[in-house]
C-alpha cells in the first residue's frame, strides 16, 4: 500500500538515494549540505554520500567546529553560515550588460532562464528567513525579477530539527524547531529512519512516485517527540513582546557604546543573516571600456560607504552602525515588512568573531538604565 | 514583470551652467515608446547613469507637463558627478525611474505656498515652483526664501528674479557668507521667518535644504501657527536601487527613495536630528 496525498511516508534512511534520483530525474540539481573546509556549505549532490554523514556541528559564540561521530545519520549538522538566501538572493548577481554603441550604449537585461534546483537540508528557521526575503523582493511595491528567476525554480525539502545548537533559539522567535510551511517536502530522521511528507503539489507528486510506505502513527508520534524536546532543549531565547517600540527608545542606551567597543564592524553577521537584503550596485567595465557590467553584490550596514552622501557620513561610528543593524533587524523591519527581521537561527552569534550575541544585547538594551549608573557613566 | 532596474539611453540636448560646479542637464530620452510613456511628479528623481561608471540618484527639476525633456541640476561631488560635468550636449547618459513621492501640489490647491530652501536644496523644488506659476491661479500668495552660503552658491538667479516680479508673490533672498555683490539679505534663511507674513491656516510648506536648516526651521513655522502636518520636506540619504530594497536610504522605518524624498514633517520628526538615523 502506498501512502494518500497529505499523508506521511517511511524512507528507510538506507534508502535516501531513491528520493534523489527521483528529483533527478525531473529535472533538478540537487544542492545539500556537505563538508568544507571544515564547515557545512551548499553543494551539488549527486549521492547521498556527498552530504555530511555522521558529522555534527557545535556552535557556540565565536566557535564553529564540525565532530564525526561515526553514526548514520544524515542530517547531523544543523547548519552552516548559509541559510537560504544565496541561492534566491545571489550575492553577485549581474543585472544588466551595457555596450558602447555609436550613438551611446545598449543595455541587456542579465535576466537568467530559471533553474530548478532542489534544496534538500533547509531547517524551519531558513524557510523562515526564504518567506521574509519573498515578502521583500516579490511582495513590495516591485517585485525582483531576478530573485523571482531563482525563487520560481527552487524546490525545498526541509528537514525538521531534532538537535538544538547552543546558539539557537528559533523556538522563541516562533519559527522552528519544526517547519510548518514553505517547503515542498519535509523529512524528520528517527534513528535509521526518514519521516516524509508533502507541503505543496510538487512535493506530493515527488513523493508519489515514490511509493512508500504509510508511517505508523507510533513513528510519527515519536519524531513529533523529537523535535518538541529540540524545542525544549534550546539555551536561548528572545523575549520581542515589547518591540519594536522598546528598541526605537533605547536609542541612546548607554549599552550600544559598550557592544560597539566589542564590534568589529567585520559584516559577517549580515553575511551570514537569512534576511539581511542589502546590496550595492557596481559597475565593471572592460580595459577597453566598451562594455561594462552593470551587477548587484550583497551589501552590508556596518561598512563605513553604506551611509555615505557626499561630504556627509550618517552612520561614521560603529555604534552608530551596530544600532542601525539591530534596530533595523527587531524594530523598522516590523514597521516596514509587519515582521520581524530575525529568525532565531543564531548564525550572527556563530560568525561574529567576537562573539557578541544579540539575545544578551537585545534585553540589555531594553533594560531601563538606573539613574545612578547613568551618572556614574556620564561622570566616568 | 517590470524591471526596474533598466537603463534608458537619454542624450544631453542642452547643458546650462548654472555655476562653477553645477549645470543642468537637458535629457532626452532616446527610445520613443520609453519617451512617451514617460511620467513625473515634481518632487520625485531619477537615477542618471554614466556608462561604465555608475548611477546617482538625481531629482526632476523640469516641468511634470513637459516630461519629453528632463532637467537634472548636478553638482560635480562626488566620482559619478564629476565624470558627468565632462559631458557635452550629444552626449549620452541613462535614466532609470522616476522614483519616490513627489511634492503634493495638488493638495497645495488653494492655499499659500511657502517655500523654504537652501543651497543646492533649491533644485528639487524649483520643478514644483515652475508648476504652481504655470497654475497660479489654482493656489494663493507664494513665498519663496532662499538661503545660500556665498553669493556664489546662487542657483537661477533669472528665475528667482522673475518670480519676484510675479503678482502676490514674495522672494527673499539670503547669504550667510556674503561679499560686496550681494545685494540681498545677510544671514541664514530661518531669519526670513520674521519678514514675511505668513497665514497658518492656509498655507503649506515645502522646504529643502540641509536637514540643519529643517530641525532649526520647522520649530519657528510652528511657533507661527503653522502645522506639522502641512510642512513637507525633501530628505536626501545614499541611494542605489530607487525602489526601498538597496537599504542605504533607510530613516527610522522609511525607506527615502520609497517613502520619500518628500515627506510630510510630522511622519519624519522624532527621527531627523536622531544621530545614526
Amino acid at each position: 500500500m502506498s501512502i494518500a496525498s497529505g499523508m506521511h511516508g517511511i524512507l528507510p534512511t538506507a534508502n535516501l538515494q531513491r528520493l534523489l534520483d527521483a528529483l533527478s530525474t525531473k529535472g533538478y540539481r540537487i544542492i545539500g549540505p556537505t563538508v568544507h573546509d571544515g564547515s557545512v556549505v551548499w553543494e551539488t549532490v549527486r549521492s547521498v554520500s556527498d552530504l555530511p554523514i555522521g558529522w555534527r556541528d557545535q556552535q557556540e559564540p565565536a566557535r564553529y567546529r564540525l565532530e564525526q561521530t561515526g553514526s548514520q545519520d544524515i542530517f547531523g549538522v544543523v547548519h552552516g553560515p548559509q541559510s537560504l538566501k544565496p541561492l534566491v538572493f545571489a550575492p553577485r548577481e549581474p543585472l544588466l550588460q551595457i555596450e558602447r554603441t555609436k550613438d551611446g550604449f545598449a543595455a541587456r537585461q542579465m535576466i537568467l532562464q530559471p533553474e530548478k534546483v532542489a534544496v534538500i537540508g533547509a531547517r524551519a528557521c531558513d524557510l523562515a528567513g526564504l518567506a521574509i526575503q519573498d515578502r521583500i523582493f516579490l511582495k513590495d511595491a516591485y517585485c525582483d525579477p531576478y530573485y523571482a528567476t531563482r525563487r520560481e525554480g527552487l524546490f525545498v525539502i526541509a528537514v525538521n530539527c531534532t538537535r538544538a545548537l547552543s546558539t539557537c533559539f528559533c523556538a522563541s522567535m516562533e519559527t522552528g524547531p519544526r517547519a510548518t510551511n514553505g517547503f515542498d517536502l519535509v523529512l524528520t530522521e528517527v534513528d535509521d529512519r526518514l519521516l516524509i511528507e508533502a507541503g505543496s503539489e510538487a512535493g506530493r507528486h515527488v513523493l508519489g512516485g515514490l511509493s512508500l510506505s504509510p508511517a505508523s502513527e507510533e513513528l510519527i508520534g515519536e519524531a513529533a517527540k523529537c523535535i518538541d524536546a529540540c524545542a525544549r532543549s534550546q539555551v536561548r531565547r528572545l523575549d520581542h513582546t515589547h518591540l519594536p517600540q522598546a528598541l526605537y527608545d533605547a536609542h541612546e542606551h548607554p549599552r550600544w557604546n559598550d557592544v560597539a567597543g566589542r564590534c568589529l564592524a567585520c559584516a559577517n553577521c549580515t553575511m551570514v543573516c537569512p534576511t539581511c537584503f542589502c546590496y550595492t550596485v557596481e559597475e565593471t567595465p572592460d580595459l577597453s571600456h566598451q562594455q561594462t557590467d552593470h551587477a548587484r553584490s550583497w551589501d552590508s550596514c556596518f561598512t563605513q560607504e553604506h551611509g555615505y552622501i557626499h561630504g556627509k557620513n550618517i552612520r561614521p561610528t560603529i555604534k552608530d552602525r551596530y544600532r542601525m543593524w539591530l534596530t533595523h533587524k527587531f524594530a523598522s523591519w516590523i514597521d516596514q515588512f509587519g515582521m520581524s527581521g530575525c529568525v532565531g537561527c543564531g548564525r550572527c552569534i556563530t560568525w561574529c568573531p567576537v562573539g557578541i550575541d544579540l539575545t544578551e544585547e537585545l534585553p540589555a538594551l531594553m533594560t531601563p538604565v538606573q539613574p545612578s549608573v547613568s551618572r556614574r557613566h556620564v561622570e566616568g | 514583470m517590470v524591471n526596474a532596474y533598466a537603463i534608458h539611453p537619454a542624450t544631453i540636448v542642452e547643458k546650462i551652467r548654472e555655476a562653477e560646479d553645477i549645470n543642468t542637464y537637458r535629457l532626452q530620452l532616446v527610445d520613443e515608446q520609453v519617451r512617451r510613456g514617460f511620467c513625473f511628479k515634481a518632487g520625485q528623481f531619477n537615477m542618471v547613469y554614466l556608462f561604465g561608471v555608475g548611477e546617482v540618484a538625481i531629482s526632476i527639476v523640469s516641468d511634470p507637463d513637459e516630461p519629453e525633456l528632463l532637467d537634472h541640476t548636478i553638482r560635480s561631488v562626488g566620482r559619478i558627478t564629476t565624470a558627468v560635468a565632462g559631458l557635452q550636449p550629444g552626449d549620452v547618459l541613462g535614466i532609470r525611474g522616476p522614483f519616490g513621492q513627489g511634492w503634493p501640489l495638488d493638495q497645495a490647491h488653494g492655499c499659500d505656498v511657502v517655500i523654504v530652501t537652501g543651497g543646492l536644496g533649491c533644485a528639487p523644488v524649483v520643478g514644483a515652483i515652475e508648476y504652481i506659476f504655470r497654475r497660479r491661479a489654482q493656489y494663493g500668495a507664494i513665498k519663496i526664501l532662499h538661503g545660500v552660503k556665498t553669493p556664489h552658491d546662487l542657483l537661477y538667479r533669472e528665475r528667482f528674479d522673475a518670480w519676484r516680479r510675479s503678482p502676490d508673490t514674495e522672494v527673499l533672498l539670503t547669504s550667510d557668507q556674503p561679499d560686496k555683490s550681494w545685494s540681498y539679505r545677510i544671514g541664514v534663511v530661518t531669519e526670513l521667518f520674521e519678514l514675511v507674513s505668513i497665514d497658518p491656516p492656509k498655507s503649506i510648506v515645502l522646504m529643502c535644504g540641509p536637514e540643519i536648516m529643517m530641525r532649526l526651521g520647522v520649530p519657528i513655522l510652528m511657533r507661527r501657527g503653522i502645522p506639522a502636518t502641512a510642512i513637507y520636506v525633501s530628505l536626501e540619504r545614499h541611494m542605489e536601487c530607487g525602489i526601498g530594497l538597496c537599504g542605504h536610504c533607510q530613516m527610522g522605518p522609511y525607506f527615502v527613495c520609497k517613502d520619500g524624498p518628500v515627506m510630510r514633517y510630522d511622519r519624519v520628526a522624532q527621527w531627523l536630528g536622531r544621530a545614526g538615523v
